[in-house]
């Protein structure tokens, strides 16, 4: 559980250095002469690079090899570029690996991560200098940076710096120009391992919200809710921890007859407390009824059942959600853009959890902008707030010694039990019933034969 | 540069001696001079290195804070300014739970407002009606310091774990002479203690926190690991699930100092917050979602704001020394309450930073803080052995305590002359 993907020099840990003499043994068996990898030549614009393969080679090898399935041998193809014992020839930069034609190379056994030679700031400087002498412009932002910060850093070494850097650059001129790009590519995949592109980059480039307009959010919302809690304000008819009476509960229970007033100025506040109240969910879904939009509260409901329902019965409620909702022609057609609905038409063919997260979005976002709104400002709504009670508080007792008596309540555990019963027999009600009309037809048709 | 010249001063040096006098102890002399300097220049190098790792880092991180600050143009106390303040606020002790036989950790309340269950370091889990006080379940796990429990959204079944590393659930059944302990449900493994659980939206998810330093979510049917979350590089301590629309992300607080805000879905640590000065015990989420509250050995409790993405205010006073070990927000936002290892509970006010109440009573440190779903009332766990429920001081007495003494008196005698007229 505890394994780091920070590929830190110093002192690796006991499971990555397993985890690449796996790695190694891999690559070592993919170059075996008699069962390994076909090798070929690749060009390269006008070179020719001996001993490359392709993507769609490595990943049909891997599967022979090891019988996996070919998203599993994809996979286990990605770790091995990602730490660098294969690098891609022509886009050196995107450690991935593609099923494709693309060429790739195996890293040279001087540059494994294993080896754990420490790759130190001199050599990234070398190996930034030759880069910057031999091309100007061909060092990439990230590169710029660190290699101004290390101008800074070791600028007593600078000149041994860039001496290295001409004396490495002469000696490779002296070799044959496909050994050349080869060892460029093997040094640059190493770098590109060993220094890659911070991630911090993302913190500092995240968009923020000014101070002024954040803080005033926070009084914005405790002003609101002020009347709404108890512990500042009281609640009415009384605080049953203070009184002992439970009536507050019984008057804000799911299912009520008539909702109190504090609960229904509750659903104005945001769409999301009118749906996470029971009675405010039922009421919307009679407007929407009313306005033949019901299908978008089903279908964000059924979503919500996926998201958060039994791992096992995914598919099945994923095929339910598609029969009723998505496909052409379905019975209660939701309204969803081109677009998403063809990336969750997409997804369905492999359904997980999140398949159905950005149809779900776009529903919720649709209601919250344009039903619920206008459900504020409906005839049901203002009538359900002139309707709701105000409690009246509750007298204290003349003897406020004397304690009420406190009733205890039915455990939820037991409610839903009753419920499954119910629904049980229920089931067996009308399992029964049928079995007697069936029976009462043979009849009705034996008695005209 | 020294060490380089330091090496080839010597080498010429055992040159000449080899070509002066060509003995054998010269040549063994000069192979160990040369090992030892090369042992030397490698251990050099490395700390070098890391060094150098350690000055990038530190000055990234400053980079950050500055961009941060950017943006900060006023602080939380001074928008405040034109809301009104609070006044002291009474808090009393309602109901008392006695029945766990030693420290209680952890505690959880229901749906139904009423019902809690709490965890203890003799390894017993109750579930309690709070209101009337009586037991209605008791299980007992196989370890001792069950450090985390969690009440699902159904209220038919409760989470529990600690020192044995796993997250157990227990269907509660109400038949009373069911053992609950034979249909416990195996969840989550971690290879170290469970520091924190809860259940998601339903009852068929549990997200867990442990001191090996990972965040997990399970799948309660099949124990599955859905998804896990690396990034903390010390023990994670507390967890809290955030209340926003989309209900994708949550936050957690850990031993290494930070608070990451992690997304459920593809595991990624989204933000990250490090300005507590020690161990953070509990973090709790704003009722919007747009920030969250954390509590530290440190004695503070801080408020960070997620779309500023900073730390906006601090609840601290130079007389509080001990640290905090659970907060919780009112039902509003506008009051946190923290539990503190010195026994008591301080009620701060979250917009002006000023504390407006302290609340006495248990007997040893206060290790678990949670207010009801409905926010009538607060529930604290303690080392004490006990559990208390604690509400806001009866209003309509209070009132009339208010009331000045010159008031009630010339309202007394106005009712005797009435009575008096009546009569006559």
């Amino acid at each position: 559980m505890t394994i780091n993907t920070l590929l830190v020099k110093e002192g690796c840990p006991q499971e990555q250095m397993a985890c690449f003499r796996k790695m190694e043994k891999v690559i070592v068996a993919m170059q075996d002469p008699d069962m390994g990898m076909k090798m070929r030549n690749q060009r390269l614009l006008i070179t020719v690079i001996p001993h490359a393969m392709t993507g769609h080679d490595i990943i049909t090898w891997l599967i022979q090899k090891y019988c996996i399935s070919e998203e599993e041998a994809l996979h286990l193809g990605n770790l091995l570029v990602k730490y660098g014992y294969i690098y891609p020839l022509k886009e050196p930069r995107s450690l991935v690996l593609r099923r494709d034609e693309s060429p790739y190379r195996f890293q040279t056994p001087y540059f494994w991560t294993s080896t754990q030679w420490p790759a130190t700031e001199l050599d990234y400087a070398i190996y930034l200098a030759k880069k910057n002498i031999r091309k100007q412009g061909e060092l990439m932002e990230y590169e710029k940076e660190r290699y101004s910060l290390l101008h800074k850093r070791i600028n007593h070494t600078w000149d041994f710096v860039v001496m290295q850097a001409r004396e490495q650059l002469r000696a490779s001129k002296q070799r044959r120009k496909a050994d050349r790009i080869v060892l460029e590519c093997q040094e640059q995949a190493y770098w590109l391992i060993n220094r890659p592109a911070v991630t911090c980059q993302r913190a500092l480039g995240r968009n923020r919200v000014k101070s002024s307009n954040c803080l005033e959010g926070f009084l914005k919302h405790s002003e609101q809710y002020q009347n709404h809690d108890p512990i500042m304000q009281g609640c009415l008819p009384s605080n049953p921890w203070i009184s002992d009476d439970a009536a507050h509960w019984t008057m804000n229970a799911d299912v009520v007859p008539v909702p109190t007033r504090l609960r229904v100025e509750r659903w104005s506040f945001s769409f999301m407390e009118l749906l996470s109240d029971t009675m405010g969910r039922k009421e919307f879904m009679t407007y929407l009824e009313k306005e033949f939009s019901a299908e978008n509260l089903c279908f964000w409901q059924a979503c919500e059942e996926i998201r958060h329902g039994e791992n096992s019965r995914i598919s099945e409620k994923v095929n339910e959600i598609y029969k009723n909702f998505l496909a052409p022609g379905a019975a209660r057609w939701v309204n969803i853009d081109s677009k998403t609905m063809y990336k969750t038409l997409e997804g369905i063919k492999r359904p997980h959890r999140f398949v159905m997260d950005d149809a779900q979005m776009h529903i919720y976002f649709l209601m919250k902008k344009d039903s619920y709104p206008r459900y504020l400002k409906s005839d049901l709504y203002k009538n359900m707030l002139a309707k709701a009670i105000v409690p009246q508080e509750t007298k204290k007792s003349v003897f406020p010694f004397m304690r009420r008596q406190r009733h205890s309540s039915p455990s939820p555990a037991q409610a839903a039990t009753q419920a499954t019963e119910e629904d049980g027999r229920v089931k067996e009600a009308g399992q029964i019933a049928e079995i007697v009309s069936a029976q009462q037809r043979i009849r009705a048709v034996r008695k005209t034969l | 540069m020294c060490i380089i010249l330091c090496i080839i001063f010597c080498i010429i040096l055992c040159i000449i001696m080899c070509i002066i006098v060509i003995t054998k102890m010269c040549i063994i002399m000069c192979i160990v001079l040369c090992i030892i300097l090369s042992m030397a220049t490698q251990e050099l190098q490395i700390n070098e290195s890391l060094a150098h790792l350690k000055t990038e880092s530190e000055s990234l991180k400053t980079k950050l804070e500055e961009e941060r600050a950017k943006l900060h143009d006023v602080e939380l106390h001074q928008v405040a300014e034109k809301v009104e303040g609070l006044g002291q606020f009474v808090m009393k002790t309602r109901r008392t739970l006695k029945g766990h036989g030693n420290k209680v950790l952890c505690m959880d309340w229901c749906k139904d407002k009423r019902r809690i269950v709490s965890s203890s370091q003799d390894g017993k889990v109750i579930v309690w009606d709070a209101f009337t006080t009586n037991k209605e379940h008791a299980v007992t796990m196989p370890c001792t310091w069950v450090m985390a429990c969690a009440y699902a959204p159904s209220g038919c079944a409760v989470a529990c774990g600690g020192l044995d590393n796993k997250c157990s659930v227990y269907p509660l059944s109400l038949d009373k002479n069911e053992n609950l302990a034979a249909k416990k449900k195996s969840v989550a493994m971690h290879t170290n203690y469970l520091s924190a659980c809860s259940f998601t939206n339903s009852d068929m998810q549990i997200l867990t926190s442990s001191g090996d330093g990972t965040c997990a979510l399970w799948d309660v049917e099949s124990g599955q690991l859905l998804q896990s979350f690396h990034g903390h590089a010390a023990d994670v301590l507390c967890l809290d699930l955030a209340p926003s629309e989309t209900g994708n992300t949550f936050v957690s607080g850990g031993c290494d100092k930070k608070a990451n805000v992690w997304d459920m879905r593809s595991g990624q640590c989204i933000q990250s917050f490090e300005t507590h000065e020690s161990d953070i015990n509990s973090v709790r989420y704003y009722p919007s979602g747009d920030a969250f509250a954390s509590g530290s050995d440190d004695a503070t409790c801080r408020l960070y704001d997620l779309r500023a993405d900073r730390e906006v205010a601090i609840y601290s006073k130079e007389s509080i020394i001990f640290g905090v070990s659970s907060v919780d927000f009112s039902l509003s936002g506008r009051l946190l309450f923290g539990g503190y290892n010195d026994y008591t509970i301080n009620v701060w006010d979250v917009l002006k930073g000023t504390r407006v109440s302290i609340l006495f009573g248990h007997e040893n440190r206060v290790s678990t803080l949670r207010v009801s779903p409905d926010g009538t009332a607060f529930c604290t766990g303690s080392w004490d052995h006990t559990l208390r429920v604690s509400s806001s001081f009866s209003f309509s007495l209070f009132s009339v305590i208010s009331l000045s003494p010159e008031v009630l008196l010339t309202h007394c005698v106005f009712f005797f002359f009435f009575f008096l007229q009546i009569w006559a």
